[in-house]
Formats: structure tokens, sequence, C-alpha cells
């Protein structure tokens, strides 16, 4: 198939419909707005459901139903409103329901800016609404992997009964890059989803499926989070990925994910032309966080110093350190909001710390 | 091939087009490229820009912070994004209606009357293929007739009686910077 020149937004809008979600209910907010734009359109071609709802949270409780049902469903927001999503997020973590949030991050705290920002990195790792859940959150750095990171978050919400998210920027949602679609490869078996209430009669086969987050008894509450906690042990194990670029015997190693990634991969350039070896590495999954990628990457015995770099004040960074555990020294380089690094300063940055 | 482009003017001059002709014909020519459009304020306030990046490898940053070409096609654009040029670079200002020089000695500059050639024509929307022309005559980073080719997937077949339009101003931007 020849490559189209393709927006990010529209692109993974269109991925979710191959990947075969056919419910979409979301609210607008830029700079996500072309997600819902493209979902209206394309939508009712496929025999599918479009629903603007009248607000994010009556969005993320229609998908809370669909899902329950058994349908393959998704919604998609920016950081206001992926924020209202949260108590959402919970119970269909709680209820143990398979989803797909996708959220295009622009600036906060509050309305903040529309602009580019990786402030919801906190959110989206270390919990957001309450409770000890987690979701899978992919993070993309071109368009041609948001795409492909779509057919695999909805298979891992299904493999999972998880909610999962991709974790983009504005960025990401506005740019056009040439992309594929590949036919579609089934590559994993997905499990039979007879935990959904599609209709029981007493000639039923199965029990009652009920779909639930309340667990009165202590009892009952504490086999859920085990159940859960067991669950997110086998994601850390089976689906942690990341992205390693010229990390062998690199002196200076780049933390980043996104957009972030691909801007370091320009001042990886300029190092280059100063005869500097400088790698990165860049989590695709974001939780799991890929510690040991990480820690391996950091702590050869070539490198000097790592430095992580976000459009944020610092919020990877602590996984970052986490995974190294005083074993290197970590810097960072970013701002709060949604001023975006550029390579110049990242390669300032490599340069600082070489002359230390 | 490392081209990195700032494309910036007011609202209707159509400067997000002319980058993203520019990114589509590169991809139909087999290269690399990113389009990057601002969405923010600035597009809100009337000016708009965006910034495309052509290489022969995978595009690392789409962002563009220092170009290797700037197109202005209005003086605010001018004045925001001229610095933003590598030294060596390539400088195309409208010069039917930025009224100012530029004082940089280390960048090549191109003054192109986009609009007054475009008048020429008979149709003053097409002074963004004017500078699109003159822009590929000194990079030679597309042919014209990708770009056409480009340019005739987002018209349809229904507007295609443009197309000869859009070459002759391809053609004359390239003439003015000869």
């Amino acid at each position: 198939m020849a490559k189209k020149l393709m927006k990010g937004c529209e692109a993974v809008a269109e991925a979710a419909i191959q990947a075969g979600c056919r419910f979409f209910f979301g609210y607008p907010i830029t700079p996500q707005n072309d997600i819902p734009e493209y979902m209206s359109a394309r939508m009712p071609k496929v025999g599918g459901c479009f629903l603007q709802a009248e607000s994010e949270l009556a969005a993320i409780n229609m998908v809370y139903g669909a899902s329950g049902a058994g349908a393959r469903v998704m919604t998609s927001s920016s950081s206001p409103g992926i924020s209202l999503k949260m108590e959402g997020i919970s119970y269909l973590a709680g209820a143990e329901l398979p989803c797909v949030i996708v959220n295009m991050m622009r600036g906060g705290p509050g309305l903040g800016s529309i602009q580019a920002s990786q402030g919801d990195y906190f959110q989206t790792t270390k919990g957001g609404g309450h409770g000890e859940y987690h979701v899978i959150a992919l993070a993309p750095s071109s368009v041609q992997e948001a795409i492909d990171l779509m057919q695999d978050a909805f298979d891992l919400a299904d493999i999972y009964r998880t909610p999962v998210m991709i974790l983009a920027d504005g960025i990401i949602g506005q740019m056009m890059e040439p992309v594929e679609f590949h036919e579609k490869k089934q590559a994993r078996e997905l499990p039979k989803k007879d935990w959904a209430t599609t209709g029981w009669s007493p000639k039923s086969e199965r029990p009652r499926a009920i779909v639930n987050s309340l667990y009165i008894e202590n009892e009952e509450l504490q086999e859920l989070n085990d159940r859960l906690q067991a669950r997110y042990a086998t994601i850390k194990e089976k689906e942690t990925r990341c992205e390693l670029y010229n990390t062998d015997g690199a002196e200076i190693i780049l933390c980043a994910y996104g957009t972030v990634a691909r801007i370091c991969k320009s001042a990886i350039a300029l190092a280059e032309n100063a005869g500097i070896k400088v790698g990165l590495v860049r989590p695709i999954t974001i939780w799991p966080f890929p510690t040991k990628d990480v820690h391996d990457a950091i702590c050869q015995e070539s490198v000097k110093k790592a430095i992580t770099v976000e459009i944020n004040a610092g919020q990877m960074l602590e996984d970052v350190k986490l995974a190294v555990n005083g074993a290197k020294e970590i810097e960072f380089l970013g701002r709060p909001g949604s001023n975006v690094p550029t390579a110049e300063e990242i390669f300032e940055k490599i340069m600082e710390i070489r002359r230390a | 091939m490392l081209e990195q482009n700032i494309f910036a003017g007011f609202g209707g001059q159509g400067v997000l087009l002319m980058g993203k002709l520019l990114a589509e014909a590169g991809m139909f020519e087999g290269k690399e490229v990113s389009w990057l459009p601002s969405y923010g304020p600035e597009m809100r306030g009337g000016t708009a820009n965006c910034a495309v990046v052509i290489s022969d490898k995978p595009v690392a940053s789409p962002v563009v912070t220092m170009a290797t070409s700037v197109v202005a096609m209005n003086r605010p654009s001018l004045e925001k994004f001229e610095n933003s040029l590598l030294p060596g670079g390539k400088l195309f200002i409208n010069s039917s209606i930025i009224d100012v020089k530029c004082d940089r000695k280390d960048v090549d500059v191109y003054y192109v009357p986009c609009n007054a050639i475009a008048d020429e024509l008979g149709n003053p929307k097409v002074g963004n293929m004017v500078m699109l022309g003159a822009y590929i005559e000194k990079t030679k980073c597309v042919d014209f007739e990708t770009v056409l080719k480009a340019l005739l997937e987002t018209l349809g077949e229904k507007k295609a009686h443009l197309i000869p339009l859009n070459r002759k101003a391809l053609e004359a931007g390239a003439a003015s910077v000869r």
C-alpha cells in the first residue's frame, strides 16, 4: 500500500477503526479534536457508533457501559479532559474493563495552554484516579508508531482486561507524517469476553455476568486487589517496551519519550558531528516502565552521566533515578508548561557535562 | 539531504498548504518528511506557520528551531523567524508586502514579489505557489511535477482545471529568483 501523508489524530482514529473499535464517545478539546471529527465521519460508515457526549464524565461512563457489554470502545481527550475522566478510569480498572483512552497532552495545570506538553506523566503512570490501579501507557514518538500502537492497545486491553492509555502530546496529534496501514495481523490470541453483560436467561449456560467495582466486604476487595496486582506483575514482566538508540558504548545517555525523543535524536546528530557519542533510551511503555533497559543503558562503564529530557519540570526523571538507584548521576533538562526543549539546548547541556 | 523549513505568513496566504504540498511531494519522491503546523494562539490571531522537514534519513525532530530555509509571507513572520535561520541558510521574502530588507549578511536572501506576480497571472490566490516555485528553484529538493501531483490530490479531479495556472505560478516564482 502506498504511503499517505496523515495527521497524527486522524491516523490514530483510523487505526482504531481498523483495529475493530466500533464505539467512540468523546467531548471536544484541543489539540485532539481531529480524533472525534474523524470518528464522526468514519464510524457510521463502518456500522459503528460515534457519540459526542455532554461532558467528559459522561463519555468515560459510556465507555464503561459499552466495554461492560463486550464492545471494543475508546475515548480521547487532552489533559484537562483526561482529568475529568479519571474517576471513570479508576472504575474501569476496578471493574476490570478493557478500553483505550487517548491523551494528546497539552500544557497545564488548569486549563493551561493548547500547546504540546508532557505534564501528565505522573497522572498517567502513578494513578490519576483513586485506588491502586495502573493503566498500560503507550507513548508513540511518530505518527506511524501511533498507528501501530493503537492495534496493540486494543489487544492489550482485552488480554489483561484493563484500560490502556495512548499518551502522546499535541505535536504527535497535529503533525503530518507519511504512514502505512498494514494488513491487520492477529498476532495474539484474545480471551473470550465471557464476563460481558450480553444478556442472560435461565437457559444460559453461564452464570449472570455482573460488571461492578464495589466490594463491601474487605476480603472480597482484597481478592480484587490481589488479582489486579498479580496482573500488573505479569504486564511488567511481559509487556515492557523500549527503544535503544546508539546506546552501546555511549558517553552520555539521554532519556526521553514521545516527541522529545525525536528532538533528542537531532541533538545526538549534533553531538556526533562534534565527535561525541550520545545514546538515547526511549520508553515506549511508560507504564510499565522499562526499568531494566534504562538501568543497563545508563550503568554501562562508558557512560559519564545521563540526562532526562521532558516537556515538564521533571516527572519521568523520578523513574529514571529509581531505575539507576544512585549508580550514576542523572541530570534534567526541561521546563513545565508547553516549552518544548530544542535540539540546540540539549546539545549545549551535553557540552556542559563534557566541560565539567 | 536535510531541509528544515519554516513557512510563515498570515491566515489566508496558504502557508500551511504550501508546506503540506512540499511535504507530500517529498513523500511521493521517496523522501522522509514531516509537517508540523502552528495550531496555537498565533493561528487564532491570524498568523500561521508550519515546519516542514525533508530528509533522506528518518526525520529526527519535526520541530524546527534552526532552519535551513525560512519563507516569510508577511512582515511579522520575517521578524519572528529571520533569526531562526542557520548561517548559510536561505531566506525567502514576499517583497510585495514586506517593505524592509533583511540585515543578515550570513544568509542568502531572495526577494519574491509574490502578490504582484500572482496578480499578473490573473489570480491573487496563487501567491503561495509563486513563493513555492522560488523556494524549489533554489533548494531543488523536489520537482515541480511532484508538487502538482500533490496539489491534484488536494484539489480533486473536479478542480483539476486549476493545475495549469498553478504550474505557471511555480514557474514564474522560479524565474523571479533565477
